[in-house]
């Protein structure tokens, strides 16, 4: 099982979790494994054509997976992933910070 | 046996070796180390281009942090070439340095031929009093504090984030601090953006935000912009700056703002805030990636949080507005490790500090082309989000 690290905007679609275990082999399982739990994350993470959007980065450890396999990226037991969609500055949408 | 002065000097000027001033002023090009070491007060009024001072006395204790290398090349000068001269037989004989010059006939030398020199702002007494903890970290001394003396940073916000950068900004003498803002103070405002207060509801946050600056240091010039940032205005108001502390709260802003700052290579330190999680990164134009390497377009607006008010823990802008001011110095000082680059990822309940890499984007519709081939009409262009928060409420 790897580790998701869910970023703010997403936590109301997983209960609250700041994380959450997920299993597969590569970053597309585990994604995937995570939207069947949860699905209230599938169209935040993945366009109509299964790819993810390109509005959400995904990160393996530290390192982004559009610079490794993508969503192809071999996933480790002990891994961690990092969602991040994109946020703006201040209090996010607000008019006032 | 005892020796005259005059007899010493020569004695040690055939020990040591010395150089004409016109092959020093080739040198001086090629970023040889060339220290003065005469006192600290004459270096004041003048000194050859980029020498460090070290006056003789401390010669010892602080040529290694000047020149640590001892094989490699090195000029001394004076006012006529007899203090170097000592100094050279100093470093030369007693510290072991290799390759130690003195300059004949010093600086008065140098100027009769019509060299050029440079005369440094000396700091007042006053600042010298204020920065005291500046000018005792050697990254900073006083000719750090005269970088920041001079720098321009341009505050987009004088709220949250905006709040904590701009009080330690000015605290710290960043000379000239712009601050963007067309709000005023509301005290709904007043649990986190403390650069304002209670008696200040309702009135500008701009003229708010001076008042505050000022109050604590009155060396610092503020430029006051009561206005929205938008396509017709942005590059006039961006124009000029050092660096620009990023506090926009809105995509339309934001990618608008990533475009123009490329394409005058401004450096963005940008932060965002959400509930208990923060998020900062720098966004140095060409050296590193810039905001659409990073997200190449915004979630459509069906997606999107909710525009209206989000919470937030008051003290997280203070933090996270604190790492972006100490980014800002970095920047203005060029020292240390900017998060140029990096994503660093705060969760204040957690107390942890996550990091991620962005890379440039080979592929970037904006920072993969010269600026100069950057349109007018191709900045901040994506789906209309205003349009989307006006019609949400």
């Amino acid at each position: 099982m790897a580790t998701i690290k869910i970023p703010p905007v997403l936590r109301a679609s997983v209960g609250g979790e700041k994380q959450v275990q997920a299993g597969g082999d590569n970053v597309r399982e585990v994604l995937r494994s995570l939207a069947s739990i949860h699905p209230a994350t599938e169209e935040q993470l993945f366009s109509a054509d299964g790819e993810l959007n390109r509005y959400v980065n995904v990160y393996l450890n530290d390192e982004d997976v559009r610079v490794l396999d993508g969503l192809d990226t071999a996933v480790g037991a002990g891994d961690t992933l990092v969602i991040l969609p994109a946020m703006a500055g201040g209090l996010q949408g607000s008019r006032v910070q | 046996m005892s020796v005259s002065g005059t007899e010493l000097l020569r004695q040690i000027k055939s020990k040591i070796e010395e150089i004409d001033p016109s092959e020093v002023k080739e040198l001086i090009d090629e970023g040889v180390a060339i220290v003065d070491v005469r006192g600290s007060e004459e270096f004041a009024t003048g000194h050859l281009p980029g020498a460090k001072s070290i006056p003789r006395g401390h010669l010892e204790s602080r040529i290694e942090g000047v020149v640590p290398d001892r094989s490699s090349e090195l000029i001394l000068y004076c006012a006529s070439g007899n203090r170097s001269a000592y100094a050279a037989r100093t470093l030369q004989e007693d510290m072991g340095y290799e390759h130690v010059r003195s300059m004949t006939g010093g600086i008065t030398l140098w100027k009769d031929r019509g060299y050029e020199i440079e005369i440094p702002r000396a700091l007042t007494s006053e600042q010298r009093d204020r920065y005291s903890r500046h000018l005792l970290i050697p990254e900073i001394g006083a000719e750090g504090q005269q970088k920041l003396l001079d720098a321009r940073v341009l505050l987009l916000g004088a709220g949250g984030l905006g709040s904590p950068s701009a009080l330690y900004l000015a605290a710290a003498g960043v000379g000239t601090l712009g601050i963007v803002d067309d709000d005023e103070v509301d005290l709904s405002n007043l649990q986190r953006q403390v650069i304002h207060s209670t008696q200040r509801i309702g009135i500008p946050k701009v003229d708010s935000a001076e008042e505050s600056i000022h109050a604590l240091n009155p060396d610092v010039k503020v430029v006051k912009h009561p206005v929205r940032l938008h396509a017709r205005n942005i590059m006039e108001i961006i124009e000029g700056w050092d660096v620009i502390v990023d506090g926009v709260d809105n995509f339309p802003t934001r990618y608008l703002l990533n475009d123009a700052t490329v394409r005058l290579r401004i450096p963005v330190v940008s932060a965002s805030i959400l509930g208990f999680d923060g998020q900062l990164s720098v966004f140095k134009p060409y050296e590193g990636p810039c905001y659409r390497c990073l997200f190449r377009e915004p979630p459509p607006a069906e997606l999107a949080p909710s525009c209206g008010a989000n919470g937030v823990l008051g003290v997280l802008p203070g933090t996270m507005g604190l790492l972006q001011a100490t980014e800002v110095i970095k920047l203005i000082l060029d020292i240390g490790e900017p998060a140029i680059g990096r994503l660093l990822l705060y969760d204040a309940l957690g107390a942890t500090l996550t990091e991620v890499k962005v890379h440039r984007d080979p592929d970037c519709p904006i920072c993969s082309r010269a600026p100069e081939q950057i349109a007018d009409e191709e900045m901040g262009v994506f789906p209309d989000y205003e349009a989307f928060c006006a019609a949400a409420g």
